[in-house]
């Protein structure tokens, strides 16, 4: 070996152990957005696992129409990182096939609308292989798909149809709300032995930085976050509208109300223990959706609280939502979702219940 | 009506509908391969008439017969390697059984026991069935593509039905193989019918082999009711996949002749003089026919082998009707890696509902 060889290999390794051994310092900590984040865990799944490999359209030289792909192509080559084929079904198909060989497949679809063209690979393959196969197989894969509307995208951009993954078997859905759980939360999801549907509420990509430790450290799946504790009322909700609930609830802080914030984190499994409890001490609960208003994730939390803490209620659980209508053009965008007065009038009206 | 069962130039075949060589025998087949393949391709015959009679005296659910087809998953068994992966569709019994699936398995899938797919020998990597229709060849491209990344030398066979091609997750998959350059090949087992719609109704294409010119990889069209065949279009597509030279498409030629599954009558959309025509084309017989003439197949050997044959049958029967019933809370135990909190507190439901059906001396269901 010459001493140029010796030296690069050294190098090398050195690179290695600073990708792989990182711990919180000041060379590590990140001032990020959301969507820099995810790029973050990615890099960092990407360094600490040869078997992951990130796939999707335009992800590769692009960096992926968000960017949340970006600079990885240069990094990690080609083979890790995949530009493939426009086609959605098969994006979610073939990364059934890879993850059944033990490769951790991380695929991006460009849009929440996009995305249903992989309903058939999600619910009747990727949610059961490992159940038919009676543990034979299994399928380590993420599907991520930027979700939600507020960003004047065209049609078909901007729907929220996390309810639809969750009511699949086999699946989780696992939703950020913030740089530092996207990073925790997306780590978990890669490194997890079964499938997840990933959804990144795109409104909040680049609304707040936050400092970051890439440590490698995952958070928690199939727990709720509780981003405030109070006294007379819980508001639950998740990804973007997790913004707008923590500022209702500071403006009913203004007029004397402790809310308790609860970002649901993952559907899917729903952590309703942490949910339960709130509810049980507060008595009062809204939930915030920004997805159609019937047969969704905030029905689900609605009636579970009926069926588990209905005697600990001081009024009726009410529910802030979209409209079950398809997510209208960009120019009635903003008459659909969910604002924060609509968020402080449901949690008024629980409130004046006896 | 189906003049496409006919040797046709162009269409890869060795043994004709009567039993007569018509080109060379490839390298690697003898007496003894030929042998092996035929009492195979009785084997799953013979299989496959057990569990259409275990479906209608109510010992089994519904059951997709590969009554016909047996060269062609005979063929494709014959020529893989353990190491490879199979992306089975479901009327694929004959090549499960060759990379090791047990006859009792097969009818345990069938019998709605997810056990059956506990799969052994080289199959332990294999899929299960596929019952969404062309699903499956992404996967096989998935898997495939694993493999180039990995740069093992394997490959994925992947099978469909004619039917299948109709969908978009064919030509996607397909698509991928010829731009990845991926070691898998595809085989439709072109039966002529999907369910009730005759092969003429699903494209307007001469052969379904073509298909592969549209996404850049070679075809090949070869007689499906000819085990060798089969095995030597499927064996140097193996070959080729292995060294890095990419995909194939082959269409292997055939007939259902039996309905579509049990809960199918064929009858009332096929005239019965087409399917006793078909039968001239049988893949079992044709061999049988060609070693008989060659001297190496006689009435005494047909005998002892259906003997055999019958009595491996009886035992797989014998092992499924009495294979201990799953654990009631089997079907929540494998859905995830680790049971999710919700789903522990529904399987306690279920438990607390058996205690009450067991106490009151029965069960809840209402049949």
């Amino acid at each position: 070996m010459t001493a140029n060889t010796a030296s690069k290999n050294k190098e090398k390794a050195v690179g290695k152990s600073r990708a792989t051994n990182a711990r919180p310092g000041a060379d590590n900590v990140h001032g990020v957005t959301l969507v820099e984040a995810i790029n973050l865990a990615l890099r960092r799944a990407l360094s600490d696992d040869p078997d992951v490999v990130v796939l999707g359209e335009d992800i590769g030289i692009n960096g992926g129409v968000f960017r949340a792909t970006l600079g990885l192509r240069e990094a990690f080559g080609y083979k890790r990182v995949i530009d493939t084929p426009l086609a959605e079904a098969l994006i979610a198909g073939i990364s059934v096939g890879m993850a059944s060989q033990g490769m951790r497949p991380v695929a991006e679809i460009q849009f929440m609308g996009f995305i249903n063209a992989t309903v058939e690979q999600m619910l009747c393959h990727a949610g059961r292989l490992r159940n038919r196969t009676r543990g034979r197989l299994s399928c380590p894969m993420v599907l991520r798909a930027p979700f939600g509307g507020g960003i004047h995208a065209p049609e078909h951009h901007s729907e929220s149809t996390e309810a639809m993954f969750a009511h699949m078997p086999g699946l989780r859905v696992v939703i950020p709300s913030s740089p530092t759980r996207a990073y925790g939360l997306l780590l978990s999801a890669i490194r997890n032995p079964d499938p997840v549907v990933f959804l990144e509420p795109k409104r909040i990509y680049r609304m707040v930085r936050q400092q970051v430790v890439d440590d490698g450290q995952g958070l928690p799946l199939d727990t709720c976050f509780t981003l405030r504790e109070g006294t007379d009322l819980t508001l639950v909700s998740w990804g973007a509208m997790v913004h707008e609930t923590l500022l209702a609830a500071k403006q009913l802080e203004e007029i004397g109300v402790a809310a308790e914030v609860i970002d649901v984190a993952t559907i899917s499994p729903l952590d309703m223990d942490t949910i339960r409890r709130s509810v049980e001490k507060t008595g009062r609960c809204v939930v915030i959706q920004e997805a159609p208003r019937s047969f969704g994730v905030g029905s689900e939390i609605s009636a579970r609280i009926a069926e588990e803490a209905l005697l600990y209620l001081r009024a009726p659980v009410q529910r802030v939502a979209g409209y079950d209508t398809p997510m209208p053009y960009p120019g009635n965008e903003s008459l659909y979702m969910p604002s924060v007065a609509d968020i402080v009038d449901a949690a008024t009206a629980t409130l004046e219940n006896a | 009506m189906f003049d496409v069962l006919d040797q046709t130039p162009g269409k890869l075949g060795f043994i004709d509908a009567h039993g007569k060589l018509v080109n060379e025998l490839p390298d690697g087949v003898s007496i003894d391969w030929l042998q092996q393949s035929y009492q195979h391709m009785v084997r799953i015959r013979q299989l496959d008439k057990k569990a259409v009679a275990l479906q209608r005296t109510g010992q089994m659910h519904t059951y997709p017969s590969c009554l016909g087809q047996e060269a062609i998953g005979t063929g494709i068994g014959m020529a893989m390697q353990d190491a490879d992966v199979l992306v089975p569709y479901y009327r694929d019994q004959a090549t499960q059984v060759l990379r090791g699936v047990s006859m009792q398995q097969i009818l345990q899938v069938w019998g709605g026991d997810e056990r059956g797919n506990l799969f052994e020998g080289a199959a332990v990597k294999d899929f299960p069935n596929c019952v969404p229709i062309g699903t499956q060849m992404s996967h096989a491209a998935g898997i495939a593509a694993a493999m180039k990344s990995r740069g093992v030398k394997q490959a994925v066979v992947a099978n469909c039905g004619d039917g299948a091609t109709s969908r978009g997750d064919v030509y996607e998959a397909l698509n991928l193989v010829g731009v990845w350059q991926l070691p898998m090949v595809a085989v439709i087992n072109n039966n002529q019918w999907a369910i009730s719609v005759p092969r003429g109704l699903q494209t307007a294409t001469a052969t379904l082999a073509e298909k592969a010119l549209a996404v850049g990889i070679d075809s090949i069209q070869i007689d499906g009711n000819d085990v060798v065949a089969v095995f030597q279009a499927v064996r140097n597509a193996l070959t080729r996949a292995r060294s890095g030279k990419g995909g194939t498409l082959i269409e292997a030629v055939s007939y259902r002749l039996s309905d579509h599954t049990t809960a199918d009558d064929a009858t009332r959309y096929r005239e019965a003089s087409e399917v006793s025509q078909a039968w001239e084309y049988d893949p079992v017989k044709r061999l049988q026919t060609y070693l008989h003439e060659l001297g190496q197949w006689t009435p005494a050997q047909e005998q002892s082998l259906l003997a055999e044959v019958k009595q491996s049958i009886d035992k797989a029967v014998a092992d499924y009707l009495n294979t201990a019933p799953q654990a009631a809370d089997d079907f929540m135990a494998y859905v995830f890696a680790a049971m999710p909190q919700p789903l522990q507190a529904q399987r306690e439901r279920l438990l607390a509902r058996l205690e009450r059906d067991n106490a009151a001396g029965g069960n809840c269901d209402d049949s």
